[in-house]
């Protein structure tokens, strides 16, 4: 008797993990496919330059206010917390490189990766899911538009280049915030300050910031889009698309990015 | 007339569309005249919205042809299915205007996509097709979700005819509308074919509403569980002795 519901456990156990495995497998199919789609009609003509604009506008210059206030605060946390723990060892001359270095190589592109998926990505599932389920993207396909190529490339594009510009901008605001408040407020010297800084930044670190941005931009567009290709039903599934193109953008975002520091360190 | 004489917009040809096991449509077979008015009516779940979607190329036959304006749709690839389909206009059940687009710009939208005409020009033909289906200046610049229900079929309406398609598609036209409302929308098909008379236009009406479909169809599909259990002109369905047919209509 024992033995059987052992048994019958085991079976049960192994038929939910397929189930699971399976389900999976479909779904990154599935993706890897729309990202096959986004490639091919990315390519094709028309080139809707106007619609690459707005989405840079909404991407890019929308999230300019946030971005500017995350970073100097950011920035000005940064530089403070290293004072305080580096004081102790008479080594408060290096907040600059220290906040400079990790802003461009990670806090920059992770934080404006957040920001982004937060913001965007929530609104590039929410606006696709809509169209979806008022019947917009069928309105555009039986015009002969295809809807990827209408909706996905332009979101996807303009969100590949407005990161790595956003995050520019992060890595300047903060370190700005980090000399404010290290120079102006905990009065180090401001040479030794930008000597320190120039011993240890190097480009290529900042470079590394841009190209992770750029991976980061391309993620986080790709699945907001993708949710919002995939939405059924009404106002319900509409929710749960946006909830799974900021939950999957975020996560994505710091997975990627441990992967992409192991590579990009041994490169630039 | 004679048989070679008459005119087929669309023909099914031994259609069958299977999803896994379930047959949605089991051979299908019959043709819809050219310049006409046909409404393929039937039950919830009967097929009709399958069978629209094989009309657009979005789906394609497990089984048998669907020849379109005289080209086959199952031998067409993607490319040419979409360019084909400039041919189509589609109205839909609520219309689905571009929720971010005026009124107007809803109307200009495949003009700017498909046409070499000027903005002068567009401006000039969008307004003419909005003053054809009955609105008014003033709603030329309302988003859609400041116009009413009949006022947004009527841009929707507009928009499907903006490119003068060859066949007009309409997918429950009257669903969800007042009986005021439905009777603007079935005059408005009437308009429609009888201005598209000149170029032959075809119309198929995809509905379940029997007393609209009585008053403005030439001819009536009746599918039921994916079969064309009659094809009639209008005057011989009202008399169909189909059992199926007779409990539809005494509903």
């Amino acid at each position: 008797m024992q033995m059987e519901y052992i048994k019958r456990f085991n079976i049960n156990f192994i038929e939910s993990l397929g189930k699971v495995v399976l389900t999976n497998i479909k779904a990154m199919g599935k993706f890897s496919s729309y990202i096959g789609t986004l490639f091919y009609w990315g390519m094709r003509s028309p080139y809707r330059h106007k619609l690459l604009w707005e989405q840079i506008y909404f991407i890019g210059n929308k999230s300019l206010f946030i971005i500017i206030l995350t970073s100097s605060f950011s920035g000005m946390v940064f530089a403070y917390q290293t004072y305080i723990g580096f004081s102790v060892i008479n080594a408060d001359s290096f907040i600059g490189p220290i906040v400079a270095i990790s802003v461009a190589k990670e806090l920059a592109p992770v934080f404006t990766g957040l920001v982004v998926a937060g913001r965007c990505g929530a609104a590039m599932a929410a606006q696709i899911g809509t169209m979806k389920v008022t019947e917009q993207i069928d309105a555009l396909e039986c015009m002969g538009i295809n809807s990827v190529q209408y909706l996905g490339v332009p979101r996807v594009l303009a969100c590949m280049i407005s990161m790595p510009l956003l995050a520019a901008i992060f890595i300047l605001i903060a370190n700005i915030g980090s000399w404010v408040i290290g120079v102006k407020l905990l009065l180090i010297d401001d040479v030794l300050y930008f000597s320190k800084l120039s011993d240890f930044m190097r480009m290529g670190m900042v470079y590394e910031g841009l190209v992770k941005s750029f991976v980061f931009g391309f993620l986080i567009s790709v699945i907001g889009t993708y949710q919002g290709f995939q939405v059924k039903g009404g106002a319900e599934g509409v929710g749960k698309g946006t909830n799974l193109a900021v939950v999957w953008g975020m996560v994505m975002v710091l997975v990627v990015d441990f992967f992409l520091t192991s590579i990009l360190t041994k490169i630039l | 007339m004679s048989e070679s004489e008459i005119h087929y917009a669309i023909e099914f040809q031994k259609v069958t569309k299977t999803f896994g096991t379930h047959s949605v449509l089991k051979e299908v077979d019959f043709k819809i005249h050219e310049g006409k008015i046909t409404t393929i009516l039937g039950f919830s779940g009967a097929g009709k919205s399958t069978l629209l979607k094989h009309i657009l190329g979005i789906l394609k036959p497990t089984e048998g042809h669907i020849r379109v304006l005289d080209e086959d749709m199952a031998n067409m690839s993607e490319l040419q299915i979409r360019e084909f389909r400039k041919n189509f206009g589609m109205v839909f059940q609520y219309a689905a205007l571009f929720d971010s687009m005026s009124s107007f710009g809803n109307v200009a939208f495949p003009l700017k996509e498909f046409t070499s005409l000027n903005l002068e020009e567009i401006k000039d033909k969008v307004h003419k097709l909005l003053h054809s289906v009955g609105l008014t200046d003033e709603s030329f610049d309302k988003l859609p979700s400041e116009l009413s229900g009949g006022m947004r079929k009527r841009v929707g309406l507009a928009r499907a005819l903006a490119l003068s398609p060859r066949v007009m598609l309409y997918d429950e036209p009257t669903t969800g509308l007042d009986p005021i409302t439905t009777h603007m929308v079935d005059d408005l098909i009437l308009s429609t074919a009888a201005l598209g008379q000149v170029r032959k236009m075809t119309s198929v009406i995809i509905s379940h509403d029997i007393a609209a479909t009585l008053r403005i169809s030439d001819y009536i599909a009746f599918l039921e569980q994916g079969e064309v259990v009659e094809h009639l002109p209008t005057q011989e369905f009202k008399k169909s002795e189909n059992p199926i047919i007779r409990r539809f209509l005494d509903l």
